[in-house]
């Protein structure tokens, strides 16, 4: 068939993995928590930045980002990938790495990112307002929804129409996420949180309270990504790369056909076939939640639930810890931290726990993680399946 | 060769601004466009045409965005299904915010002030208000 990856299965593994300066970092910039992300991961991986020959990052504010990026690491990569989708980019930028990887175009790549969005000078109002003017969305910005929080309150109001989702089974998400960062001391909220406290949260966009919301914070993470042969003789357990998918539908949440059903079913489909896997495979998932819909819809159409039926199985308590699947298990981008684009961190996740190196939210004898991003208001899904060496 | 009159988002603004909301429709495959498009999404034909839709719509998905009573208080935003099947973003005018509803039927009106035209929409008659 067309667009068949199988043979990239378990052929790359991601050797090191760092963050740097989540929470608040102030004083920093956005390249300073990259470069030292970028710094330790080459250095968890076992190597040195003369072995980095390839690169992808990007940027939600600079738009050749790529340029200052390669500048102050000091390398000359022969492979540059800046696909920018959003939050997703980061899972995104797996598959040309590899397709880098496996053409001998290079041989080790490095994934950086980097945020000062929480104590950043530059406010995120003037942020806002510079973006209306370089990204204008002239159907969409006249009728001044709080973008993007809006576009996910108008698919959360679908899916309670639809599905009669409620607002408890919202909150109950972030719930989940808050008892899964209370195990992980590097979590920015790791306060107790009821579902009534969600529910009597400041209201922001109907039907989303700013509970519902991820957080604001800085943050810079990096990973390295090697073929797997090299993998086996770095200091790291390889974590590989069993399947990746990435779609994109549309840019505007009034351009998407269906509310309740995303392109991740596109992405999903993709990363599970390359991976011969399907979602009883999974034992740990990494699913970016900007907003506590954001989880339910990805559960759905990642295949963990039928359409419509994530908002009970959240509420039965199945993602929380003791649970039967393990979501978002550092506390997610609802409690841990998310610092502008999250999906980096979500596979940083993925890898801790498939290192075993997840502390007291270690989910014990993962063997497989999907680590799912999501950029825009819905716009762009990227899924990733990674695995120990028991998994290939 | 280029249009006198600019390219479609410039002409779909100029006909709000005197007042009239006009979408395209494909020549080729007959679907109605929205938003307006050099090219049609649905085939990728070049040959579309203006046309007046009906007005009549549907509300597919609501919010309220709360904002503070002196910055001028909660507004609604709304997605709205056109009878001839395109979706856009709009508001609802005639109703609070915490009345709008989804599957309300609502009708477009251009608001036009100081020469900006602006596509709202009110609920129609019969519909709580």
């Amino acid at each position: 068939m067309s667009g068949d990856l199988n043979h990239l299965r378990g052929k790359f593994a991601i050797a090191g993995v760092a963050t740097f300066g989540c929470g608040e970092a102030p004083g920093y910039t956005d390249m300073e928590l990259l470069a030292q992300a970028a710094r330790l991961a080459v250095a968890d991986a076992g190597l040195t930045m003369k072995d980095i020959d390839g690169l992808c990052t990007a940027s939600a504010s600079s738009t050749m980002w790529s340029m200052p990026v390669v500048e102050y690491l000091g390398i000359r990569p022969r492979f540059l990938d800046a696909t920018m989708v959003g939050g997703s980019s980061f899972i995104a930028h797996l598959m040309p790495a590899m397709q880098a990887l496996e053409s001998g175009q290079c041989d080790a790549v490095l994934v950086a990112y980097g945020s000062a969005q929480r104590t950043s000078t530059l406010s995120r109002k003037e942020i806002g307002k510079a973006r209306l003017l370089m990204d204008p969305q002239p159907y969409e910005h006249p009728y001044q929804p709080m973008l993007p929080m809006s576009a996910y309150a108008l698919a959360a109001s679908r899916h309670m129409h639809e599905f009669g989702t409620t607002r408890r089974q919202l909150a109950q998400v972030a719930v989940s996420a808050r008892q899964w960062a209370r195990k992980n001391p590097d979590a920015f909220m790791r306060d107790p949180l009821t579902v009534e406290e969600v529910l009597n949260s400041r209201m922001v966009s109907d039907p989303l309270t700013v509970r519902d919301a991820c957080l604001v914070t800085d943050g810079g993470g990096a990973y390295v990504l090697v073929r797997a042969d090299r993998a086996r003789d770095l200091p790291q357990p390889p974590v590989y790369v069993l399947g990746q998918g990435t779609a994109v539908w549309n840019r505007q949440i009034s351009s998407m056909a269906d509310l309740t059903v995303t392109a991740a079913t596109q992405s999903g489909r993709d990363a599970y076939a390359m991976a011969g896997m399907g979602p009883k495979d999974i034992d740990v998932a990494e699913l970016y939640d900007a907003f506590t819909i954001n989880t339910l819809l990805f559960l759905e159409d990642l295949g963990f639930c039928a359409k419509g039926e994530a908002g009970a199985f959240v509420e039965d308590g199945h993602i929380a810890p003791g649970g039967s699947l393990p979501v978002n298990t550092n506390g997610g981008g609802l409690s841990w931290g998310h610092p502008g684009m999250y999906g980096i961190f979500a596979a940083i996740e993925g890898v801790r726990q498939l290192r075993g190196k997840a502390g007291d939210s270690q989910v014990a004898g993962a063997r497989t993680a999907i680590v799912h991003g999501n950029g825009g208001t819905l716009s762009s899904q990227s899924t990733a399946i990674l695995g120990t060496a028991e998994a290939l | 060769m280029v249009n006198q009159e600019g390219g479609v988002q410039a002409i779909y603004q100029a006909a709000l601004d005197q007042g009239r909301f006009e979408i395209q429709r494909c020549n080729d495959c007959g679907d109605a466009v929205f938003f307006p498009r050099e090219l049609c999404p649905g085939c990728g034909s070049g040959d579309l045409s203006w046309f007046k839709p009906s007005g009549k719509g549907t509300v597919y998905a609501v919010t309220t965005v709360r904002r503070k009573p002196e910055a001028g208080g909660d507004y609604n935003v709304s997605l709205i299904d056109l009878e001839e099947n395109v979706r856009l973003m709009s508001r609802i005018e005639n109703t609070a915010p915490d009345e709008v509803k989804i599957g309300m039927t609502v009708k477009a009106r251009v608001a036009v002030n100081d020469g900006a035209g602006l596509l709202v929409f009110d609920a129609a008659e019969g519909e709580a208000q």
